[in-house]
């Protein structure tokens, strides 16, 4: 955060920022109160934020408590990301027709809307980014997620507290946004600090009446995003991860954690990162045209370890083992950083409360195979 | 169309066991391609839709209801004579539905509370499912069916593929609704993690937990399949959901409660329940 480019609006002043974001076009998407979580919904108040409520999550569990305050971004998240804006869980790819000689076929092409979406965590933009390397990845960009992505307006807000389930400040990714936003924000008791980290985010800026931050708020916020990165429980250093986790193999922990996992896929399906989807042909009953779609899949699926006539990970173990791995070794091969950002829903939404964090604790502590002592760990 | 020879329709016939008709009423329910359906196939025996009933073959039989008495238990080997594909619709004919729960009772002392003439009553002690007495080539769950999933299935055969029957947790299709889940923020006992989605999720949309009307996950119909894992579901239930030992039984023992292995989760926490209360 420099001091030239940090801005100071009065929380009581929010509504200028949505108005400003409404006349470019955007349509405002934020944190909102639903089914006693916060989902993603549409923004055409300040009142439609969760203003004076916050969430306490732990392993398996979620729940949101009133706190009176006028805290605008007290709740840290709700159970998805990013992800569903850019990788839609479902999406019509295209349209078969019968032809009088063969078949036409015709792609179809998502038209969305200008979406500006205030309220993202430095984790999900960090998210976000993991998601860009799959779909717009050299020649292989995605139309469906390209279309979506360049038009979101990301606006994060900066993490001055953390959750139980939290571990962004092991990963680098959070609690302060470095990247990958158009706006970041810092909310300090009644005053928002504003930035921008795009040319389209100065735009918006631009149009709003506020003053520079002074020295001392700075201070503030970084005193507040330094404790928040100080209170969450530490993961293992990156750089031993991978290999360590390839010796574990073996590991009895893989029994211990099957016993409890339920491949119910809620892990991967809440997941920033993970990007596995199926696709399926929809026959019309005439015979005549058809429908292919693309879904959210997941690694803890039986189909999806089913290949050639043989299911190459049919027990539960297989399949968390292929997570737990994927996410924090084979990543680093495949696309040369870690699959994990540390956003903690994997354990939040876990319905019977499995800790990635405790897993890799255990898989990395030397009681279980003789391969597993690694630096650093005891 | 692959699963008869030549131009001719394929010939469909639905037949009823014991059940409440509700996964027929599923079939026509299908208001908008029901017409559809009828250019595409001939419906030769549908008692409930239709006076018109034609001996067999069939190359597709749809059968609802479960086995409960001695005259069905040859009645469904009869149908199975008659039909090239057999399918079972819904959770009486797939698991012996709700009548199943006779199966932890005494038959007689239903029929002595059931009935003023128990002796007027044949039946069998037990309900089961139809693939319990005949080869079954394709189960669709739930109670009822989800019609559009029938829809789909038959569509497959018809244009000559593999019909494709997801067995993936309710909690793959939650998600992708974007719901929030039910167990995590309001503590309810859902068992979407264990049950076979098909259904959509209904019951998480509207706020609710998951009962399991379409019975245990299990893989894929195609290839081995894995019981889902019951047992630690059950013990996250007791232990921190707060459900006493009967209110696990009764959580598994619903619906499907005779299916393989959510009946032996409710076996093992009705024994830890006695075990509980002898202590
Ligand atoms: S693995 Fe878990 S903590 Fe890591 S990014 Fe995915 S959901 Fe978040
Ligand atoms: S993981 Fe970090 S960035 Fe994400 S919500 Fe928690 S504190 Fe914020
Ligand atoms: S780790 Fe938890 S959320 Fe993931 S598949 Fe297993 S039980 Fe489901
Ligand atoms: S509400 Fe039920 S079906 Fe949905 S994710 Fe939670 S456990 Fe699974």
């Amino acid at each position: 955060m420099s001091v030239e480019g940090c801005r100071v609006l009065p929380s009581a002043d929010c509504h200028l920022l949505l108005d400003a974001l409404q006349a470019k076009g955007y349509c405002v998407i934020g944190p909102t109160l639903r089914d006693e979580a916060v989902v993603w919904d549409t923004i055409t108040r300040v009142s439609d934020l969760p203003i004076g409520w916050r969430d306490r999550q732990e392993p398996g569990r979620y729940r949101l408590e009133r706190t009176g305050t006028g805290e605008i971004f007290g709740v840290v998240h709700g159970p998805q990301s990013l992800k569903p804006f850019a990788f839609a869980p479902r999406e019509s790819l295209l349209q078969i027709e019968r032809t009088s000689n063969g078949w036409s076929i015709h792609p179809l092409f998502p038209k969305p809307e200008k979406i500006a979406l205030l309220g993202a965590r430095p984790c999900d933009v960090a998210g976000l980014a993991i998601q860009d390397q799959i779909f717009l990845r050299g020649p292989y960009r995605d139309p469906p997620y390209a279309s979506r992505r360049e038009n979101l307006f990301v606006i994060v807000v900066n993490c001055t507290r953390a959750l139980s389930t939290c571990f962004c400040s092991s990963m680098k990714t959070g609690p302060r946004a470095q990247t990958g936003f158009d706006l970041a924000l810092t909310e300090l008791d009644d005053v928002l600090l504003i930035e921008a980290g795009s040319e389209a985010g100065k735009a918006i800026l631009t149009a709003l009446p506020m003053s520079p931050a002074s020295e001392a708020l700075l201070a503030k916020a970084s005193k507040r995003i330094d404790a928040c990165a100080e209170s969450q429980t530490r993961l293992q250093e990156q750089e031993v991860l991978p290999q360590a986790l390839y010796d574990a193999h073996d590991h009895q922990r893989w029994d211990e954690v099957a016993s409890r996992c339920l491949a119910c896929t809620n892990c991967t399906m809440v997941c920033p990162t993970c990007f596995c989807h199926t696709v399926e042909d929809r026959p019309a009953l005439d015979g005549q045209h058809g429908e292919r779609t693309r879904l959210w899949d997941s690694c803890f699926t039986h189909e999806h370890g089913y290949i050639h006539g043989k299911n190459i990970r049919p027990t539960i173990k297989d399949r968390y083992r292929m997570w737990l791995t994927h996410k924090f070794a084979a990543w680093h091969d495949q696309f040369g950083m870690s699959g994990c950002v540390g956003c903690g829903r994997c354990i939040t939404w876990c319905p019977v409360g499995i800790d990635v964090r405790e897993e890799v604790a255990a898989l990395l502590a030397s009681d279980g195979h003789s391969a597993a002592r690694r630096s650093g760990s005891p | 169309m692959s699963f008869v020879e030549g131009q001719r329709k394929p010939r469909l016939g639905v037949f009823k066991f014991a059940s409440c008709d509700g996964c027929q009423l599923s079939v026509l329910n299908l208001e908008d391609e029901l017409l559809l359906l009828g250019a595409a196939l001939d419906i030769a025996y549908f008692p409930e839709a239709s006076s018109r009933m034609e001996p067999g073959p069939y190359d597709l039989a749809l059968v609802e209801g479960s086995i409960t008495t001695e005259e069905d238990e040859h009645r469904i080997k009869a149908v199975r004579e008659q039909a090239k594909v057999l399918m079972t619709i819904g959770a009486c004919a797939t698991a012996g539905g709700i009548q199943a729960l006779r199966n932890w009772a005494d038959i007689g002392s239903y029929k002595q509370c059931v009935y003023p003439r128990p002796d007027f009553i044949r039946t069998l002690a037990t309900s089961t499912s139809i693939a319990d007495h005949v080869k079954v080539d394709y189960e669709l769950r739930g109670c009822p069916i989800d019609k559009d999933q029938l829809l789909r299935v038959v569509t497959d055969l018809l244009a000559g593929v593999r019909p494709r029957i997801p067995a993936d947790s309710v909690c793959l299709e939650c998600k992708r609704r974007g719901n929030v889940c039910v167990v995590v923020a309001k503590g309810m006992p859902c068992l979407g993690p264990v049950t076979s989605g098909g259904c959509g999720a209904i019951c998480p949309s509207m706020g609710r937990d998951c009962y399991g009307c379409f019975g245990p996950a299990e893989g894929m119909a195609k290839g081995v399949g894995y019981p889902p894992n019951t047992a630690s579901l059950a013990k996250q239930f007791h232990d921190r959901l707060g459900l006493i030992p009967i209110d696990v039984v009764r959580r598994f023992r619903g619906i499907n409660g005779a299916a393989a292995s959510f009946r032996r989760e409710s076996e093992a926490w009705a024994v830890k329940r006695t075990n509980s209360e002898g202590s």
